[in-house]
């Protein structure tokens, strides 16, 4: 089996900047992306889109295009399509376990690679509320995708509620696609705009500003929002046909045939984690993130991440963080020494500089209120078990006191998601009951297979130890 | 409760939903031939048998879970369509040893 010099597993900005500049240093790279096209979130399908007018996708989107021509020509393998379930640290180099391809040129079996560079970007913060299984009840994220793979738009009555750069993103690439949007029902708290402003010196310098000012403004000149909203409920039979919502303690209920969520995005952690990196909470982001160092390197040598994996931080931020991870592999591997790393190094570190300014003004204004993290009543917290929000807090009460305990209590976490939709409210509920703080919580115990594999996939993989100890359950 | 935009350029590509021909586009996932067919859900849990469909489309949820050409369980929205494709919405958990996501 031939052995890359880093495996890269994410193809989004800071993937696709990894990658090339890891070829470009002489090293070999292959790149793993379960996505048919290269681009990660911010630039799905932008190679391949059928939307024939550009201005409706924004020109941050088209900016995706620069980083994908250097990465084609760079010579780094690329597998679309591919997902890594899970990996192994070898003697000599990790073994990946991937699965996926194209139809036609189905792939199966292990990888090696010398490092491993994790860019699996974030998901969306899946924040629960009375209705939000219901078909019709889909995240910003999706409908957003709908549109640039598909040129799919809503129809009908549109509501999008929650809050955070995202939503008004979605909010104006829906109004130029000529959607009506209903009503926008924002769900800052009162008084956390006054809370966020000690941090609005920074913003002031924040590239975000401008152009996010620009975005709401257009926004709000073409749609009803409603401020402040503290409480949200979808409701219907078997479908979305209405959404409650309560301000100040009043309710109001509109007629929906959709409804958008968008309560910003968290690290995807999973892969980092099952790989045994440290992972701290993020107090500011309420969600767990691998510990690194500001090159990338986790706790786990050899194992780098770099993009939103490594904290939310944003697009251009995961270019200059995909560029200094691959900087540091280079080095770790003989190719340049670290002068030559520092030197190189000085532009990307500029550059996350200023892509990171401002960034504490938006977590601080957008950080959901305590009622939508952590809730309580019916409301399902896992999706995939049917694990309500009162039926972990009782589990958490008869002493299932850390995450794995509760997972094995409740099965909350133990569905085919694997707990990527309810990792982040587990741990605000159990930090709620025990009357901790989140940071005060061992992080969560993840292994691979990272999503649900069939036994020939499982088969394909080399037998060995600590192979084996990835796919057998168990302490 | 979706809509195509007009001016796009993608072909089409005939596939069957739920035994019924639908015209989907290339590049669609099979999650969006779905939606753009008018359904929303894509199966019934095996927990509750609540109805459930495509909520995030970027393959973390495993909502989307819907039977291709016979396999039970694929994530809809990480697998493109092809022509001649068989996509059925599924109920419940599917019987044993027919496939896994
Ligand atoms: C749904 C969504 C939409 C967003 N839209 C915008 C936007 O419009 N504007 C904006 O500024 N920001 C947006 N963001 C924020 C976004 O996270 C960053 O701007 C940027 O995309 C981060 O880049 P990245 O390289 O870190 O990761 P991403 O761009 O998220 O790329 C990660 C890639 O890794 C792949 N991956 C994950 N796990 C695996 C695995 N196990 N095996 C193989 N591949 C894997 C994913 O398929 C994905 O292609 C969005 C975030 C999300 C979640
Ligand atoms: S819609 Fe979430 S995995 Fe497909």
């Amino acid at each position: 089996m031939k052995t890359c010099d880093v495996a890269v597993i994410g193809a989004g900005p800071a993937g696709l900047v990894a990658a090339t500049t890891a070829t470009s240093l002489g090293l070999s790279a292959t790149v793993f992306d379960e996505s048919a096209s290269p681009g990660g979130q911010i630039y799905r399908a932008v190679t391949t889109t059928p939307v024939r007018r550009p201005e409706l996708l924004g020109v941050d989107y088209w900016h995706g295009a620069n980083l994908v021509r250097p990465f084609r020509a760079s010579g780094a393998e690329y597998l679309p399509a591919t997902t890594v379930w899970a990996a192994a640290r070898g003697a000599e180099a990790f073994d990946l376990g991937v699965s996926g391809g194209r139809p036609g040129t189905r792939i199966g079996g292990t990888f090696a690679a010398r490092t491993l560079l994790v860019a699996t970007g974030a998901i969306e913060r899946p924040l629960p509320f009375p209705g939000w299984t219901l078909p019709g009840v889909m995240t910003a994220g999706a409908v957003q995708g709908l549109l640039k793979s598909s040129a799919l738009v809503p129809a009908g009555r549109v509501v999008l509620a929650g809050s955070g750069p995202l939503l008004w993103q979605v909010a104006w690439q829906l109004a130029s696609a000529g959607v009506a949007i209903d009503r926008v029902l924002e769900t800052i708290p009162r008084g956390r705009l006054a809370e966020a402003m000690r941090h609005a010196p920074g913003f002031m310098f924040s590239t975000y500003l401008a152009r996010g000012l620009e975005l709401i403004r257009a926004v709000r000149r073409r749609t009803d929002v409603v401020e402040h909203v503290a409480e949200l409920q979808a409701r219907g039979d078997g479908r979305v046909e209405s959404v409650r919502f309560a301000v100040d303690g009043e309710w109001t209920e509109v007629p929906a045939d959709l409804v958008v969520i968008s309560h910003g995005v968290v690290p995807n952690v999973h892969l980092p984690a099952a790989l045994g990196c440290g992972l701290e909470w993020n107090p500011d982001q309420s969600a767990f993130q691998p510990v690194a160092d500001a090159w990338g390197g986790t706790t786990e040598e050899g194992v780098y991440v770099a993009g939103d994996v490594a904290g939310i931080a944003g697009a251009q931020a995961a270019e200059a963080r995909g560029r200094l991870a691959a900087l540091a592999i280079a080095n770790a591997l003989g190719r340049i020494d670290a002068a030559r790393r520092d030197a190189l190094a000085a532009p990307a570190q500029r550059a996350l500089a200023t892509a990171l300014r401002g960034r504490r003004f938006l977590d601080a204004l957008y950080r959901p209120s305590p009622e939508f993290l952590r809730p309580r009543g019916a409301v399902p917290v896992c999706r995939c078990e049917e694990v309500t929000a009162d039926a972990a807090r009782e589990a958490v009460r008869d002493g299932a006191v850390t995450l794995h305990a509760l997972k094995s209590a409740t099965r909350c976490g133990m569905g085919p998601c694997q707990g990527r939709s309810c990792l982040a409210t587990a741990a605000e509920l159990l930090a709620d009951e025990l009357g901790a703080d989140c940071a005060a919580l061992a992080p969560p115990s993840i292994r691979f297979p990272l999503r649900p594999v069939t036994l020939a996939e499982v088969a394909a993989w080399p037998s060995r130890a600590d192979a084996e100890a990835c796919v057998v359950r168990g302490e | 409760m979706f809509a195509r935009l007009p001016e796009t350029g993608a072909e089409a590509v005939v596939v069957a939903i739920d035994g019924a021909d639908f015209e989907a586009r290339a590049g669609d996932s099979v999650a969006a031939a779905l939606l753009a067919s008018g359904r929303l859900a894509s199966r019934a849990t095996p927990v509750s048998g609540a109805p459930r469909g495509p909520f995030c489309l970027m393959g973390v949820c495993f909502d989307c879970l819907i039977t291709i050409d016979g396999v039970p369980n694929q994530r809809a929205c990480m697998v493109e369509v092809a022509p001649g494709m068989r996509i059925d919405t599924q109920q419940g958990a599917p019987p044993l040893g027919t496939g896994a996501a």
